[in-house]
């Protein structure tokens, strides 16, 4: 079947078998290696991807359900002004090791810090729940997601200064 | 009073953000491979695509212990999008329907005459994508003959046991190996003599890595040159381009490996799969490229398991808690076939370590493996070789022995440590411990954790009918795997190459055999050079992961890369720069003797004003004009270095736990980790690593194992079944650190990757028990989930395997 969608602001159109899951469909069909296969059974959230401004795990949902819609993966976060503060707050802060969960993760984060600028300890680690690290041991996770915040609070400060 | 220690991790502040400050060497460092994995941009197997590329599917077995009886697989080869269906009889033509395990036993590639584990490999499919390929799967007929299977390790040994090994000439029962090590009688004499002993069995059951990323390959054989490139989900490059050289009779020449980005090992990325033979089985028989990337419940199910010893403790000790000996029996479950990734010489890996922390007058192991039908493995999961179920051994033993004596577990700790004075310390099974301080590395783990408060605190609540419990573990780890002389991996010896070029502008590129599966590895060793010859780590690049481009070495696992390539690291940049020195001395027109190395430069003694740098001297080593008399030109060198003994990096860990009465859930409140790994090249990778060996240890302690039925059906095929700890289950790590050098390492280093994840399971374990104490139980097995713990609150601790 033919699918169109965008993908990362780009207008995308696929000739699929219906049965193709989304995170094959980015991988093997678009390219975008970014997003990675993990479980197949929604655990370990490494596929992470929005769909719209929605995170769902592209392992259990299929590609032409995203038929569409809007898709935004990992190499969505970078725009022209440099790295999302998501993708910094994960180097400053040590928040991956092999960097196999480190999409989702992120995506995740980047979600939550749309809907709630200032979570707490506890919201970040209910957030990232459904996602599986085996490397970092999640706290090192949860303080890249705070020095975005942090670093996401002080750019809108500043911003509304000027707008002042 | 509770005392804290500034993390490494840390959320930076714009005056703690990058390099420590500090142009060259150690001390915090952002990664140098963040920047391409934050985008998505890493490069893992199953991103390896080639043009042509065919996709790769195992058939498995249903049952674990079945003959097989005929294979119909002419449906399958009828699909349109199928290229190729191959069995067990198919390879068996060719020789190679078996191969090696890192053992030095065999295992199918695919089973020819019957199958011994559930999933084990039986047929593969080769089609155009991985959809087909496993259509495919479901239209070849087996037809199985289902034996009676050995499931309880317990029974492998009866006599009435199914033979499982009857591919084995001669072998009439299912015994795998014995192993002794210590002094039997000198033991049994201590014991006679003591005036207090315990006795406790305990299950290390059976667990699996389970890395994020799963195991993959694409093999890809160029038919004219007969070259063959296999990117592989590999820890040990090097060897595996070995063992293919030997089971496939590849020229080595001919045999490129290449670990692109590993998601995780952990190691169970260490034994060669025969996924990886297939795969390549495959490119010869089609001539294209050919993908291999399993499942996660084939990665569950069929790939390399961890522990699985029930082992029984015993401490012989004076009333007043001196500990004099400590014996073990041990029943190791080993699967159908023997993978364990040990050193050869040493079956039961580095299990003799079981002698823990502590000044013994005896000590005796015997252990008995034995063969069930059950997926192979006793890969040294984020430890060293079986250290992992030593530790926990010894630390569960001795509070056992605190339980009886009515001791404090962190008193009866302190009063048997080995003194500092007696390094380097020969064990009663004969381990040198090269270095040690450990009391103060105790003594700051209590006082990170506030202990007599935490003991006080817990008196209140006991009165109060809550049940809080704190743990304790002090750990001993060996790894840093040879000296060669002593070991290795089916002949070949653990010593790691490592070769330095300096480029003319004074920019290197250093080549390691060992290979990152998260580690770091690009960071640190750039750290460990810019240290030795102070070109700034930034201006260093480590190449790894390439059998065609790196030096020889046995690979990444048992803490090994830091305590033997990280020395070799050292070593080659001393070389390099001993020749640099010698050009300098011409550059600056006076003796070698004359000069002074100022982590950079070299100038005259007595007179800084005359000096060269490191890259005014690469320049030179490649320019125009005559070097030193006897000096080739180029500033490179290469060696192999061989580790003169293992390190032994420790630490102190103690947790704190809360156990729901009503529930019986164990929330784990605090965990203190004072790790001592001698000399620390970059403390945030270090910490990192600890804290995710500590959640490793809060997966085995209270949440992961894989399980069987009566039938041989893995009950923990997927991670809705196999429980690895998120965000929720754990606390806010606190760490610190003590700091004893090794003293044969060049820099001092001992290794930290897996020493949380030994240290941690016996203290969380402790804690969950002494929590239970109010319930005059001494002793409950792994993992101890609301259930286990809930029987355990009943009076049934030990549950079925």
């Amino acid at each position: 079947m033919e699918i169109s969608m965008n993908v990362n602001g780009d207008d995308v159109v696929r000739d699929v078998e219906p049965r193709t899951l989304l995170v094959h469909f980015l991988r093997d069909h678009m390219g975008l290696t970014g997003t990675h296969w993990g479980c197949d059974t929604s655990n370990c959230g490494t596929c992470v991807v929005w769909v719209d401004e929605e995170p769902v795990k592209s392992c259990t949902h299929l590609a032409a359900m995203a038929g569409g819609h809007r898709v935004k993966t990992v190499e969505g976060l970078e725009t022209a002004d440099g790295l999302d503060p998501v993708q910094e707050g994960f180097i400053q802060c040590h928040g991956l090791q092999c960097g196999f969960c480190t999409p989702g993760m992120m995506m995740t984060a980047r979600a939550l810090l749309d809907r709630n600028p200032d979570p707490s300890e506890e919201v970040i680690r209910e957030a990232i729940s459904g996602q599986i690290c085996r490397c970092t041991g999640y706290s090192t996770i949860i303080r890249s997601i705070q020095w975005a915040a942090a670093k996401e609070r002080e750019t809108s400060v500043s911003l509304e200064g000027s707008v002042a | 009073m509770t005392v804290t220690e500034p993390s490494a991790n840390q959320i930076p502040t714009p005056d703690n953000n990058l390099n420590d400050q500090k142009p060259t060497g150690f001390g915090r460092m952002l990664r140098k491979e963040d920047p391409r994995f934050v985008r998505g941009l890493g490069q893992y197997c199953d991103d390896v695509t080639l043009p042509g590329m065919l996709h790769l599917a195992i058939l498995r077995s249903p049952y674990a212990h079945a003959r097989i009886v005929s294979i119909d697989t002419s449906a399958a080869e009828a699909h349109p999008k199928v290229k190729a269906v191959v069995t067990g009889a198919m390879l068996a033509e060719h020789g190679l329907a078996w191969m090696p395990t890192l053992s030095n036993d065999v295992q199918a590639v695919l089973a020819t005459d019957k199958v011994r584990f559930q999933h084990q490999e039986v047929a593969f499919v080769v089609a155009e994508d991985r959809y087909s390929a496993r259509d495919a799967l479901e239209l070849i007929d087996v037809e199985y003959d289902p034996l009676d299977p050995v499931i309880d390790v317990r029974k492998a040994l009866d006599p009435d046991a199914a033979i499982i090994r009857d591919d084995l000439e001669g072998k009439t029962d299912n015994h795998c190996f014995n192993w002794q090590t210590g002094d039997d009688a000198a033991t049994q004499a201590v014991f006679d003599d003591a005036e207090v002993t315990v006795k406790q069995e305990m299950i290390y059951p059976r667990v699996h890595p389970a890395p994020m990323e799963t195991c993959a390959c694409v093999a890809d054989l160029d038919k004219v040159s007969g070259k063959l490139t296999l990117w592989s989900t590999t820890q040990a490059p090097h060897a595996h381009r070995t063992v293919y050289a030997l089971v496939a009779g590849l020229p080595e020449h001919k045999i490129r490996i290449i670990a692109p980005d590993i998601g995780g090992g952990f190691g169970g990325k260490v034994p060669i799969y025969p996924g990886y033979v297939c795969a390549i089985v495959a490119s010869l028989l089609i001539g294209k490229p050919v993908k291999w990337a399993e499942d996660r419940t084939e990665n569950l199910v069929s790939t390399g398991f961890a522990r699985d010893y029930i082992m029984i403790g015993e401490i012989a000790a004076s009333r007043d808690g001196k500990i004099r000996a400590v014996r073990t029996n041990v029943l190791a479950d080993h699967g159908a076939f023997n993978g364990v990734a040990s050193p050869v010489k040493y079956p039961a890996g580095f299990f003799g370590v079981f002698t823990g922390s502590y000044d013994l007058e005896a000590a005796f192991c015997n252990m008995d493996a034995v063969f069930t039908n059950k997926a192979p493995g006793g890969v040294a999961y984020a430890c060293s070789f079986r250290i992992t179920e030593a530790v926990y051994l010894v630390e569960r033993m001795v509070d056992v022995l605190a339980y009886e004596l009515d001791m404090d577990p962190a008193e009866l700790r302190l009063k048997n440590l080995i003194q500092p004075e007696q390094f380097p310390y020969e064990t009663k099974t004969g381990w040198i411990y090269d270095s040690g301080d450990y009391e103060p590395t105790m003594r700051k783990a209590m006082a990170m954790a506030g202990y007599d408060e935490l003991r006080r605190e817990q008196a209140e609540k006991r009165e109060r009918g809550e049940l809080m419990g704190i743990g304790i573990s002090f750990f001993t780890e060996a790894v840093g795997a040879g000296p060669r002389k002593d070991m290795d991996i089916l002949g070949l010896g653990m010593a790691d190459g490592c070769e330095l070029r300096i480029h003319p502008t004074g920019k290197a590129v250093v080549r390691l055999s060992v290979q990152t599966q998260g580690q770091g590895h690009e960071t640190t060793f750039a750290q460990i050079v810019a240290e030795e010859i102070g070109i700034p780590p930034e201006d260093i690049e480590v190449f790894h992961g390439d059998t065609d481009n790196t030096p020889f070495g046995l690979g990444t696992y048992g803490s090994r890369s830091t305590p033997v390539s990280g020395a070799a690291a050292a070593l080659v940049t001393r070389k390099v720069k001993d020749k640099a020195q010698i050009i300098a001395s011409g550059m600056l027109e006076v003796s070698v003797a004359d000069l002074q190395w100022d982590k950079g430069s070299f100038s005259v003694k007595g007179d800084p004003t005359k000096s060269v740098t490191i890259q005014d001297i690469a320049m030179k080593a490649h320019g125009a004009g005559d070097l030193p008399e006897g000096v080739e030109g180029g500033l490179e060198a290469q060696i192999c270095y061989n580790p003169s003994n293992l390190t032994y990096p420790f630490g102190a860990y103690i947790c704190v736990v809360d156990v729901d009465p009503g529930t019986a859930e164990v929330k784990v409140r605090r965990f203190i980790a004072v790790d001592d790994c001698g000399t620390q090249i970059n403390p945030m990778i270090i910490e990192g690593q600890v804290h995710g060996g500590l959640t490793d240890g809060v997966g085995m302690a209270l949440m992961q194992m894989i399980n069987f039925d009566e039938d041989g059906n893995c009950l923990a095929g997927s991670l809705m079944d196999y429980l690895i700890p998120t965000a929720m289950e754990v606390p806010d790590w606190e760490t610190g650190h003590t700091v004893t050098p090794s003293p044969h390492h060049p820099i001092g280093a001992k290794g930290i990757g897996e020493s949380a994840t030994v240290g941690s399971p016996p203290a969380i374990v402790n804690a969950v028990v002494d929590a239970l104490k109010p319930f005059g139980i001494r002793h409950a097995d792994m993992p101890l989930t609301p259930s286990r713990v809930w029987e355990a609150m009943q009076g049934n601790h030990t549950p079925p395997i």
